[in-house]
């Protein structure tokens, strides 16, 4: 009999539940996200502000709302960034070795020996604050650790019998790397994507925290965090949500790649 | 064993965390009432050199007037009273000044005043000063003129706010050369040490000629990060803070007084005019049109701080002109024309770059965004740190548009306008405007008082019909003080006078 597995079921509760709160954000919000009122401001929750709102009278639950999917957006492009470039130089140093395999892994290895933070603070001085720049900074820095994933998958794989066997019925390099070796990858490919994308919202927000990353008045999670921190004892609800949307959203990314981990062991 | 020990340690960081909850609220009594001191806490640390002719930042000169003081210095109403000099009188044609000066007083170092320190002080000023306007009004001095008790000031040409620049000569000994890191003035405190980033102290100067302050040492303590600071001011170790905003005062749950004045400055959206469409006046007066002053106020500020409506703040009694605040009222409508007479009848969009260490500017900013998209205008917000703004915003002049406050280092009117002068260093904006130029010398040029007043007034007019700017307020300024500290008064200048305070005890 399978071992009932809590986490996947739990992520997927919860991831589930957040995405469908984010996406109904796109096309719909109880609110205009930037629409200020005189005459609510710094409300605490009520039906009519279920969030409350925040010092200009802007309905924080929509706010939420739409930062939440920014923040989703931004990090769904970044990991989509460096799982891409990753996966292509981790497949081909891994499968071929040798002088560019050496070269391409140190220069990986010495993007990781800098604080991947203030890597993307120096890109992001150069490059000026912004959505899109950000998901260049961060997409950058993501690459090296899915490069590095699945070039190990790939060394492993590449000298396997089935592989030898596969070489010798005249496959080419490409159909070997992409039809024999990539399945193999997959299982560390999706716990790594979970977990990436958890650095990556996590990221954002710090960026967005320091108003490096999406710039005011657009709602994002870090900057409301940062907005709601000088308000902390009078409206102690804005941090409050805004905190609890964050974490929700990383902890159900977080179970779901446990569980999908444990279930991947188990099979 | 080691769960004991684990259970122990959490118990004892929970009592820990009640202690601290507890210190933090209800303490009425202040270290600093023992000794007679307070601290003060101070968002940022004071320039490099304490020497009163090098200080450049406004939060440096707000310190070191406690301990600096001019032949005359201001009081809490802009008037000038007299202080190393104790009479002082102007010729009738307005080009000799002459000041007696006071008997008796002494510099910090034990040395007595003399008016060769005074004439000392005057060239040392003209010369090595980094005010340009104070080093301009000085070279128009034709002869100083000393005697033992006397000191006089022959101009070249009269000028009425000469006076003004007086205030602003510190008072030093002469052939006195530590002045970078140990300062040596006259003034109700002297200079007692200075820890970079940390601490700057001063004491009571007891040979004081005049009041004498009640405190006897006032800790300045430097914290560069809002959050500490006002962390640091909640629990109640330090006595006073000004220049918190509303947002932080409504906050503050350790009892203390908030006192509510002016920062004596002009916020406003300052727009490069060698920018299009920004070198359009119908442009930047649909703009004006498209602002609602009065509803930026509400929601930023729960409607503290004053409308200005021009380059002049209401502490300037004389000049101020508060129907100009009115000049543009809010009216969508309007702008909306203004713009379809000036070809963008979809509107436009620009960015706007904002200090983000400054939240009223910030905050000012974000609603602005809000009030112009309904005239149709798309403003971008860009967030720049304060030392790319000072580069790239102020000196470089790389902007379309801005949102910062401006203040007058001298307490006169020029100090305010001479900076839209065509060609003016500090004209940041590009601002050209040959009526303005011509209104502007008029007023420089004149000794009669009250015609050179009509001339300043003149200028702020053409400054607000040709929408230079879009003009918003002078911003509230809140003050925190002990509950138990008296005397904080508000100066129409940007500086904190510490001879005042005492413990009411």
């Amino acid at each position: 009999m399978k071992k009932y597995n809590g986490f996947l079921l739990c992520g997927g509760i919860l991831t589930a539940a957040m995405l469908l709160f984010i996406l109904l954000g796109c096309f719909w919000t109880p609110y205009d996200t930037t629409a200020m009122d005189p005459n609510a401001m710094e409300q605490s929750p009520s039906w009519q502000h279920l969030m409350g709102t925040d010092k200009f009278g802007r309905d924080i639950l929509s706010r939420v709302m739409e930062g939440a999917a920014s923040s989703l957006f931004i990090a769904l492009c970044v990991v989509a960034i460096g799982c891409f470039f990753g996966l292509i130089i981790g497949a081909l140093c891994g499968y071929y070795g040798g002088i560019a395999d050496a070269i391409l892994t140190r220069v990986c290895d010495s993007i990781t020996a800098f604080p991947s933070f203030l890597l993307a603070l120096v890109i992001i001085s150069v490059a000026g604050p912004g959505t899109y720049n950000i998901i260049f900074a961060l997409g950058i820095l993501f690459i090296p650790s899915f490069a590095r994933i699945v070039r190990t998958e790939y060394v492993t794989c590449r000298d396997l019998n089935y592989i030898q066997s596969a070489r010798l019925m005249g496959a080419g390099d490409l159909r070997i790397m992409v039809a024999h070796i990539l399945p193999n990858t997959l299982t560390v490919l999706l716990s790594a994507l979970t977990i990436g994308f958890n650095n990556a919202i996590l990221s954002e927000a710090s960026m967005s925290f320091l108003g490096l990353g999406v710039q005011p008045p657009t709602p994002s999670l870090g900057y409301m965090l940062n907005e709601s921190r000088s308000s902390i004892n009078s409206t102690p609800w804005y941090m409050l949500f805004v905190g609890a949307t964050i974490v929700l959203l990383v902890l159900g990314f977080s179970l779901l790649g446990e569980g999908l981990q444990r279930q991947a062991q188990e099979d | 064993m080691k769960k004991h020990l684990a259970f122990f340690l959490a118990m004892l960081m929970l009592l820990g965390l009640l202690c601290g909850c507890k210190g933090a609220t209800g303490k009425n009594t202040s270290a600093g009432m023992k000794d007679n001191s307070i601290t003060v806490g101070i968002a940022q640390d004071l320039d490099n050199s304490l020497d009163p002719y090098k200080m450049t930042a406004a939060g440096t000169r707000e310190v070191m007037f406690n301990i600096f003081e001019g032949l005359v210095k201001p009081d809490k109403d802009g008037n000038f009273v007299c202080a190393v000099a104790s009479d002082y009188s102007v010729s009738s044609d307005g080009l000799v000044y002459t000041f007696i000066l006071r008997s008796g007083v002494v510099f910090h170092n034990g040395a007595k005043v003399t008016a060769e320190d005074v004439m000392y002080s005057f060239k040392t000023c003209a010369s090595t000063s980094v005010t340009a306007a104070l080093v301009e009004a000085l070279s128009a001095v034709d002869a100083y003129e000393v005697t033992a008790t006397q000191f006089s000031i022959v101009l070249k040409e009269p000028n009425p706010d000469f006076l003004s620049y007086v205030c602003n000569v510190s008072i030093v000994p002469k052939d006195y050369h530590d002045q970078d890191t140990a300062p040596v003035g006259t003034g109700p405190f002297k200079f007692q040490s200075r820890r970079v980033l940390d601490n700057f102290v001063i004491v009571r100067n007891d040979d004081y000629y005049g009041q004498k302050a009640h405190l006897s040492k006032v800790t300045y303590r430097i914290l560069e990060d809002n959050t500490a600071l006002f962390t640091a001011l909640n629990s109640g170790s330090l006595d006073l803070v000004a220049h918190l905003t509303i947002d932080q005062t409504k906050n503050l749950t350790n009892g203390y007084r908030v006192a509510e004045g002016t920062m004596n400055l002009v916020q406003a959206i300052y727009l490069n005019h060698d920018v299009k469409p920004f070198d359009d006046v119908r442009v930047r007066q649909a703009l004006c049109y498209a602002v609602d002053v009065d509803a930026m106020l509400k929601l930023t500020s729960g409607g503290h701080g004053t409308a200005v409506g021009s380059s002049m703040y209401p502490a300037f009694g004389k000049y101020f002109d508060e129907s100009l605040a009115n000049a543009y009222p809010h009216d969508i409508a309007k702008a909306k024309q203004l713009l379809a007479e000036a070809g963008y009848p979809n509107g436009f969009s620009f960015t706007i770059k904002v200090p983000s260490n400054y939240q009223p500017h910030v905050d000012c900013a974000t609603v602005l965004v809000e009030q112009l998209k309904a005239a149709g205008i798309d403003a971008k917000i860009q967030l720049v740190d304060w030392s790319t703004w000072l580069s790239d915003v102020y000196k470089g002049r790389n902007f379309e548009a801005t949102i910062t406050g401006f203040d007058s280092s001298t307490l006169n009117a020029s100090g305010m306008l001479a900076r839209w002068e065509t060609g003016n260093g500090k004209n940041m904006i590009n601002y050209s405007n040959a009526d303005y130029d011509a209104a502007y010398r008029a007023a420089r040029a004149t000794a009669d008082d009250a015609q050179q007043t009509q001339y300043y007034k003149q200028c702020l007019a053409i400054l607000s019909q040709d929408a230079a700017n879009v003009y918003l307020q002078d911003l509230v300024d809140f003050v925190a003080t002990h509950p138990k500290l008296k005397g904080y008064e508000f100066y129409p200048l940007y500086v904190m006078d510490m001879s005042l305070l005492y413990w009411d005890k």
